[in-house]
């Protein structure tokens, strides 16, 4: 007999289970450190310490979240039009294309303040192209947008290597990247902030994107809970039928939704490219793509959420690359296992202990818990 | 007096500010059936629900064959005897009977070996209770009727002794329904306790030992069904006397508004469910579709609205013809002036994750009111949802609260209340009282009429015969899907019935 999932108090809701999510994974996560001999109560205070210990590793929490956050709302977005894009990866990829053009051609001419805009632009546009081909299939032929969207991660790996490789490639050189931009072509570090309260930062890459993903975040909100157009991403992903009742045209809305989700994966590669290496090389983007996947699973498709969940994310890269140093046994692959358990538990998991929270709020006090009716229950 | 198999003691339960069940005292004989109505919104299911373990109560006690018992989940009802047949069923589509009814009640890890006993218990109690149904035909195969019968089954599986049915026959046909009432009879004569909700009061009158009334979350009577009226049973419900059958004047039938003609519609199989049907609907005038359920009305009331494509045939709304391709834009439909309230309410009529408010936009959430630019004007929606819920006494008055939590029958007055508050030419209503209790019946039945007055065109589809025959004009017969005949609103139920069933017309007339 299935039970349908409690309906908790807001803060169980969105703040205990997501916290027990992950005390459970950093639990499990201790014995796989434990399994190779070292001390998981030292690993952790390593992770952490190195994440968010000093100046310089909340600067690198908080560039590796920025392109995590813009990767998370990409997911959310099509998530909200009942949509899995996971072809984040490939459109963020693609994206670079786009910026790494604008900046070759106006990095010697404009101030950054100018080519960033431009840039903003060809990013998004080149991530919503990458998108539009497998929305337009979906919305018109019914091919499934997890398969095209994952097959287009492919095609657009190959189209760089090409790009990279034969045409972008300044002549003579040996590494298969672009020429590094000039000044035009590089965003200003953000690092002064942090130094604001008295931490010193030797050099971090945390640049004016993280800016630009905290506006997209708000910007995403006000999309999906105040605009019209969220509104009917919002019915159609319910219900699609629903959708055509109310007059909402399916495939203009899956175009418009998997466009705009598009254009945010797109936005994550201005971080690395013109905020960190000042080129376009190959595979920059490293799976920031699927990180969006368990960002936007964690934060629950909410930009609040979503934000928070890359700042997490953001840590367990920093910290993991700290911890991977100072203890020669954890490997970086080890890192990726305990990432992966976050994933799992955070992420794939997320209903795991609902049930049992449910229970024990239900004996603590009955009044808090109702059961969400079950689709379709009621009358 | 039997003894009770169930006693529930000052069982109070409040979601928010909403009490839904408040002090309530509840005895059930063994085996009887119990009999449990009220308005909607009273709180009957939610008293069920803590009963089988869904929900919590605040405070209180249950007894269960008289010793005290703490339900904490379903599981615990069921390993006290208590099953629950839901309204909507919990059934895998593409799982077969058999593996339905063992799914969760599989007894060993080898499943061979647990089927084929599953196999003779469930052939033995088919037998037993006249609850026929193949144990290998694929669930969504079959109708709801015997969608049903799996429910029951999976619930006498598990050892129940008392039996929850929540509103059973909303989407059964009238016979389903009878043989559902033989089954629970079975049921009672084996000595089963049997608990039924329901909104009709004449299944009350047909089938229960008594009957309790629930009123705003409060017990208000229990009474030998014997001994009753429906009369005092609804006056009970709803605090005051009802009209069971709303008065209405002569139609002062006007122009035409919607022409329909050799209308024919195929399904996604190719099958032809609406056969070449013709009719007008005109200015200030209810027409009435009556017929058994899956006769090509549904697929009609969607090819009028512009959501299911016609293979041929025209309608004209005004004069003008409405896209039938299949590609008719619903939302300029309802900028001409056609309204619709479809029979899904649950997944067509509303987005139930959404709150009240952004429900009593859908569909109209182009109409400039609602917007300011590309933003949603949210003051304005939500005073637009609160008017509403004055007018339409929506409870609980709270337009903020997701719509999942409004009971079936509120649900379905913030469709209507969307829908009629659009002042549309051209009604069309699909199931307008479908779970819906008595009062807001008779709410609902004078909202349509007033409408009619004020010269609407309103074409209502519905299942219940009462009801087409106490709001129609003219009634249309389908079957099989066609129009198999006209009569006047002083047409008899039998006549109609004979019609409904598809006896050839000349016969029925006679
Ligand atoms: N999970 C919930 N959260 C908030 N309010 C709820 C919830 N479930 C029910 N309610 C409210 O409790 C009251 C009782 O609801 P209940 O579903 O028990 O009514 P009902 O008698 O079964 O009505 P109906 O005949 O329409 O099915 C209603 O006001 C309803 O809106
Ligand atoms: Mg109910």
């Amino acid at each position: 007999m299935s039970t349908p999932y409690a309906k908790l108090p807001g803060w169980a809701d969105y703040g205990l289970i997501p916290v027990i999510n992950l005390f459970v994974a950093f639990v499990v996560a201790g014995f796989v450190v434990m399994l190779v001999g070292e001390n998981p109560l030292r690993a952790a205070a390593i992770l952490v310490e190195g994440a968010f210990g000093r100046g310089q590793g909340i600067a690198f929490t908080l560039y590796y979240a920025t392109t995590f956050i813009f990767s998370g709302l990409s997911v959310a977005v099509a998530v909200h039009c009942g949509l899995f894009n996971i072809g984040g990866e490939g459109q963020g990829y693609i994206a670079g294309l786009g910026i790494g053009v604008v900046c070759l051609a106006f990095d010697s001419v404009l101030p950054w303040w100018l080519t960033f805009p431009l840039a903003i632009i060809a990013a998004a546009a080149m991530g919503a192209l990458w998108a539009l081909i497998p929305a337009y299939l979906q919305a018109k032929r019914g091919s499934h947008i997890v398969i095209t969207t994952i097959m287009f991660n492919f095609i657009a790996a190959s189209v760089m290597v090409y790009m990279l490789v034969d045409v972008l490639k300044p002549a003579g050189s040996m590494a298969p990247q672009t020429r590094n931009f000039l000044e035009g072509g590089q965003l200003p570090k953000l690092n002064w902030i942090i130094e604001l309260f008295g931490a010193k930062i030797r050099s971090a890459p945390l640049n004016v994107t993280f800016l630009l993903a905290l506006v997209m975040a708000f910007l995403v909100w006000l999309l999906i809970w105040r605009t019209k157009l969220g509104y009917e991403m919002r019915t159609y992903g319910h219900s699609p039928k629903a959708a055509r009742y109310a007059g909402i045209s399916e495939t203009r809305i899956i175009i418009i939704a998997m466009l705009i989700s598009g254009a945010l994966a797109g936005m994550m590669a201005l971080n690395p490219v013109m905020g960190d290496q000042h080129n376009v090389a190959l595979d920059f983007v490293s799976g920031a793509g699927f990180v969006g996947i368990a960002v936007a699973l964690m934060g629950r498709s909410h930009p609040v959420g979503i934000v928070l969940a890359a700042i997490l994310f953001g840590m367990l890269y920093q910290g993991g690359a700290e911890l991977a140093f100072e203890m020669p046994a954890i490997s970086r692959d080890m890192i990726v296992i305990i990432q992966g358990l976050v994933i799992l538990f955070a992420g794939a998991l997320e209903h795991m202990f609902r049930p049992h929270i449910q229970a024990l709020f239900a004996s603590i006090s009955p009044r808090t818990v109702g059961i969400e009716a079950v689709k379709g229950k009621g009358a | 007096m039997a003894q009770a198999a169930i006693e529930l003691i000052g069982i109070n339960k409040s979601f928010g500010a909403v009490r839904a069940n408040r002090d309530i005292n509840l005895e059930i004989a063994r085996g009887t059936i119990h009999g449990i109505v009220g308005e909607n919104g009273a709180g009957k299911s939610t008293l069920m629900s803590i009963l089988y373990g869904f929900y919590q109560a605040d405070s209180g006690e249950i007894h269960v064959g008289g010793q005290p018992a703490s339900i904490k989940t379903p599981n615990d009802a069921i390993a006290l005897g208590i099953g629950m047949v839901h309204q909507h069923f919990m059934l895998v589509d593409n799982f077969s009977v058999l593996e339905n009814v063992i799914l969760g009640a599989e007894s060993d890890a080898l499943l061979k070996k647990s089927i084929a006993k599953a196999r003779s218990e469930l052939e033995r109690l088919e037998r037993e209770y006249g609850l026929e149904v193949d144990p290998d035909a694929i669930i969504e195969e079959l109708p709801v009727g015997l969608q049903q019968r799996v429910e029951i089954l999976k619930a006498l599986y598990r050892g129940a002794e008392i039996l929850i049915l929540d509103e059973p026959t909303g989407v059964l046909t009238p016979a389903e329904a009878d043989h559902l009432f033989r089954i629970l009879k079975q049921l009672k004569e084996q000595g089963k306790t049997v608990v039924l909700i329901t909104h009709k009061l004449r299944e009350i009158m047909a089938i229960t030992d008594t009957v309790s009334v629930m009123r705003q979350g409060t017990m208000v009577a229990t009474r030998e069904t014997k001994k009753t009226t429906v009369g005092e049973l609804a006056e009970l419900m709803v605090g005051r006397r009802v009209l069971l059958r709303v008065e209405k004047g002569e139609a002062e039938a006007g122009g035409i508004k919607l022409a329909v003609k050799n209308l024919t519609v195929k399904d996604s199989r190719g099958v032809t469910v609406v056969d070449d049907v013709s009719f007008d609907l005109r200015a200030g005038e209810i027409v009435g579709i009556a017929g058994v359920a899956g006769n090509g009305q549904s697929e009609l009331l969607e090819a009028i609205s512009g959501i299911r494509h016609a293979v041929s045939g025209s309608v004209m709304l005004d004069g003008k013809p409405i896209d039938l391709t299949g590609a008719a834009d619903p939302g300029e439909l309802r900028e001409r002036g056609l309204a619709h309230v479809p029979e899904d309410r649950h997944h067509v009529g509303l987005v139930l994750a959404f709150e009240e408010n952004e429900n009593s936009i859908l569909g109209y959430h182009d109409d400039e009111r609602y917007l300011k630019g590309p933003f949603l004007n949210i003051d304005a929606i939500r005073d637009d949802a609160k008017d509403k819920i004055t007018k339409y006494d929506i409870r609980p008055a709270d337009c903020r609260l997701r719509t999942a939590n409004f009971s079936g029958g509120n649900q379905q007055k913030i469709v209507l209340a969307r829908e009629m508050e659009q002042d549309p030419g051209v009604l069309i209503v699909g199931q307008p009282t479908r779970g819906v209790d008595v009062g807001a019946i008779e709410f609902i039945h004078k909202r349509l009429i007033a409408m009619r007055d004020q010269g609407k065109a309103v074409l209502v589809v519905s299942v219940e015969l009462d009801e087409i025959r106490s709001l129609s004009d003219r009634i249309l017969v389908m079957f099989a899907g066609r129009i198999v005949g006209e009569r006047g609103p002083e047409a008899t139920e039998g006549e109609l019935g004979l019609l409904m069933a598809g006896v050839e017309h000349q016969e029925a007339a006679e």
